[in-house]
């Protein structure tokens, strides 16, 4: 060992200059390894915007289509439901869907683009279990009310707009995907307007 | 505060202790050359394995049907699933450049003499280990090659006499390599020998710390102490070897980045063209050859014109590895201080290692066979000559005191 | 000692030159970086190959993003009926059928450039020749023995082997000059087919060097700060 006066500040900002670039190569190492975690390229083609045609639907029916794994409904509102939406109101937790449970162009009274058809993904906010629908004995649920979700698992309750009544486990309302008409009769599930 | 945490952790587990020994206060010898970095190297890589490893897991699929394709969805479909695949075969390729020049060094610096015979058993575990381990890898893309290579090294246990045929269906779980042989090979690749790895490289730094690191002048630091019981030729390995390390660690990487991201293919050594092409039971490749890791030894199986020989050939020409350390009787370790016959035995040992190599990568020609058998000959002449020369070897005088 | 290593090194373009082998093979010359001709290639591929053979590891949707096509582009032009745009391209007829037809299930062939390499595709489509001996009435230079017909023949013509070993053909759509075009377009397709993160790869490739080299120069200033204590 030399006895040479040693250069403490070269010293220390050398140290320091190999440790910030080893941590800087270090933290872009870890990049590949977090990213690989996103969906892949098959998960995505899985996942990718649902055409649904819904000029078979019933009024008063619920048809299911899956989207990215999940059930969403379609459901054909009649003009008698759609006239009762308002008058519940006082019974829901968010009855003007302030909370962001929808695109901007879902947030109306009757929470979708076109009145007749209501599409939501039919997965309670509380714990994510499939509401059932009930489009005649709701007023088991809730009196005076004809039709809505009830889900199985927690007793959550939604009304036709898929709206949450106050005093149930869910805290919010049913998710509205993005979907936009691409025609009269087809919509497509999964895309804003004007993002495809 | 930090102190305080510190002491606290050092009342209930040596921390701080454990840490002197092995890296503060680590006698190290300060004359280490350009061969001392490869054992750091190998760790670095390790790790580099074990991590893409792990991920590579999280997306490949362990059947005949689904393992080929799973390999492609990682390579195109899994964000960044190309980078770490590529991390994991080039790495295999890398650890055993590093793992080889690494042995080559205690062969040169006599690292495996007494004191050390036990460290270098543990390396030649690690070796034995890690080639189980790229063997069973090299199966799991499931590509030509790695089927039609596992046929052939595991029909190796065949030549054993009696036993021989259903020891291969043992190893196999079918008559033929299957789906079965996959799945059994995947549980050990990815669990059973990486343990097996960590606990023995653990083992081998644990035995390297008892007796010290050997040096290019093979010289013990330990018998010139100062009056503080330091060595006077040592110094601590934190921080001069750990700068020493980092900076090498930063040159191998521009090397092994250069082959990741421009020839991760290695020239058709380190990923095999019929690879490429998804395992067919019915139709073996025209050339079948090892990955060139496995083609020395695979030369000495060919060049020896008898099944059970050849097996029994490839076998001792790793088994004599282990016995080095009874085999070389002379007493001065480093080639440095030792006679002209040694340095003369040495170099055409490396001669012959590399040319078994080659000759175990190309399809066999009488004219080459005919070269792979001299070769087989030198390079367990190498082993013998040793042995003979090394009792009444002519050595020159070694210094006290490390050279530089 | 460094005689030794210099005889080491020495030995190292030994072993790469061993790689090689086999026929004569003509350059393919293809440049991943010419989008067009990858564009070509996919077209051509669609047209004459993709009947029989897939190309089934590979997304219509990332080849298009590759090739800069236009998605709308991309499903008018090749997407079968009612598939998507994220799905594999596995578009060939089924293995079995295949097989009943063709003797063998004609492979797929995503990775072949990296089995094979672009100048064997390269050569291959240039090797058939008349053969009235064979199922389809053509051999192939490179590939004795071959088991498909010679689907290029519109564009090339019939090519007839010459006593020295040439291959002429005539009467086809297109001259030599174009032909050799489309057969480059076509390997340059399976090229990109094979590696398709290749120049995404090498342009990450050359940041990663250039970290590393700073991070060389700065370990190393450190290692040498440091050894002074010790020299």
């Amino acid at each position: 060992m030399s006895n040479a006066p040693v250069d403490t500040g070269r010293r220390r900002f050398l140290t320091a200059a190999t440790a910030v670039v080893g941590g800087a190569g270090a933290a872009a190492v870890a990049v590949p390894f977090i990213k690989s975690w996103n969906p892949s390229a098959k998960a995505k083609a899985a996942g990718a915007p649902v055409e649904v045609n819904i000029s078979k639907v019933e009024p008063g029916q619920l048809i299911r289509v899956e989207w990215r794994g999940k059930p969403v409904w379609v459901v054909r509102r009649t003009q008698e439901i759609l006239d009762g939406l308002p008058a519940i109101d006082g019974q829901l937790r968010d009855p003007d869907s302030v909370e962001p449970q929808q695109p901007a162009y879902a947030q109306n009274t009757v929470r979708s683009i076109k009145a007749e058809f209501f599409i939501a993904v039919g997965l309670c906010t509380h714990l994510g279990c499939s509401p059932t629908y009930l489009p005649d004995t709701f007023g088991e649920q809730v009196e005076g009310v004809a039709s809505g979700f009830f889900c199985p698992c927690h007793g959550s309750k939604f009304d036709m707009a898929g709206r949450v009544f106050q005093g149930v486990p869910a805290p919010l309302n049913l998710v509205i995907p993005p979907h936009q008409y691409l025609d009269d009769s087809t919509v497509l599930i999964g895309v804003d307007k004007g993002a495809a | 505060m930090v102190k305080n945490i510190v002491s606290w952790i050092d009342e209930r587990i040596p921390m701080t202790a454990t840490y002197n020994r092995h890296v503060g206060q680590y006698a190290t010898p300060s004359n280490f050359n350009f061969w001392y970095f490869f054992g750091s190297l190998a760790m670095l890589v390790l790790v580099n394995q074990l991590l893409t490893g792990i991920w590579l897991t999280m997306n490949y699929v362990p059947t005949a049907e689904g393992a080929f394709a799973s390999i492609e969805y990682i390579m195109r479909d899994v964000e960044y699933g190309w980078l770490l695949r590529y991390m994991h075969s080039t790495g295999a390729s890398a650890f055993f450049v590093v793992i080889y020049l690494h042995m080559f060094r205690g062969l040169i610096y006599g690292s495996y003499q007494k004191p050390r015979e036990l460290l270098w058993l543990f390396g030649m575990l690690i070796f034995l280990v890690l080639m189980a381990e790229a063997f069973m890898g090299y199966l799991l893309p499931w590509g030509q090659m790695s089927y039609w290579g596992a046929q052939v090294i595991i029909s190796l246990f065949g030549a054993i006499p009696v036993i021989g045929d259903d020891l291969t269906l043992w190893i196999r779980g079918d008559f033929v390599v299957s789906g079965a042989t996959l799945n059994r090979f995947f549980a050990l690749h990815v669990i059973a020998l990486p343990l097996v790895l960590v606990v023995l490289v653990f083992l081998h730094l644990i035995a390297l710390h008892e007796v010290g690191s050997n040096n290019p002048d093979g010289i013990e630091i330990k018998k010139n102490k100062d009056e503080n019981g330091w060595p006077k030729d040592g110094i601590p390995f934190h921080p001069y070897y750990t700068v020493k390390d980092i900076m090498g660690v930063a040159g191998f990487l521009i090397v092994f980045c250069y082959v990741l991201f421009f020839m991760p293919e290695g020239g058709g050594y380190f990923l095999e063209k019929p690879n490429f092409e998804a395992a067919n039971p019915m139709k073996t490749p025209e050339h079948i050859a090892p990955v060139w890791y496995f083609t020395p030894f695979y030369a000495i199986l060919r060049a020896i014109p008898d099944k059970l020989m050849g097996v029994i050939g490839m076998g001792l020409a790793i088994g004599v590895l282990f016995i080095l350390p009874w085999l070389d009787r002379c007493n001065v370790k480093s080639i440095r201080y030792r006679s002209l016959t040694h340095k003369l035995n040495i170099s055409q040992f490396a001669v012959s290692f590399l040319v078994l190599g080659y000759l175990g990568a190309v399809p066999a020609t009488p004219a080459l066979t005919i070269a792979a058998r001299i070769f087989t000959i030198t390079y367990f002449g190498f082993f013998l000559f040793l042995w003979i020369y090394s009792k009444n070897e002519k050595t020159k005088p070694v210094p006290e005191r490390l050279t530089h | 000692m460094k005689k030794l290593l210099i005889a080491l090194v020495a030995l190292v373009p030994t072993l790469a030159v061993a790689a090689g082998g086999g026929a004569p093979l003509d350059k393919a010359n293809i440049d991943l970086n010419d989008t067009e001709s990858l564009q070509r290639g996919l077209e051509l591929f669609q047209e004459n190959c993709a009947g029989c053979h897939s190309t089934q590891y590979q997304r219509y949707g990332r080849v298009a993003e590759d090739l800069n096509i236009p998605i709308d582009e991309m499903r008018a032009k090749y997407l079968p009926e009612g598939a998507k745009i994220g799905e594999l391209m596995e578009n060939a007829i089924p293995d079995a059928d295949a097989a009943k037809w063709f003797g063998a299930a004609p492979p797929d062939l995503t990775l072949v450039a990296r089995v094979r390499g672009e100048d064997w595709i390269y050569s291959y489509l240039h090797g058939f020749y008349k053969d009235e001996s064979r199922p389809f009435g053509v051999n192939n230079t490179i590939f004795p023995m071959v088991g498909m017909p010679h689907v290029l023949e519109d564009l090339q013509g019939l090519p007839v082997k010459q006593e020295d070993g040439t291959i002429v053909a005539s009467g086809g759509a297109l001259s030599a000059e174009e032909y050799d075009q489309v057969v480059r377009d076509i390997t340059g397709f399976l090229v990109y087919s094979g590696d398709p993160i290749k120049l995404e790869r090498e342009r990450l490739g050359w940041w990663v060097l250039g970290f590393l080299f700073i991070f060389f120069i700065v370990a190393y200033l450190l290692k040498k700060e440091y050894w002074k204590d010790v020299h």
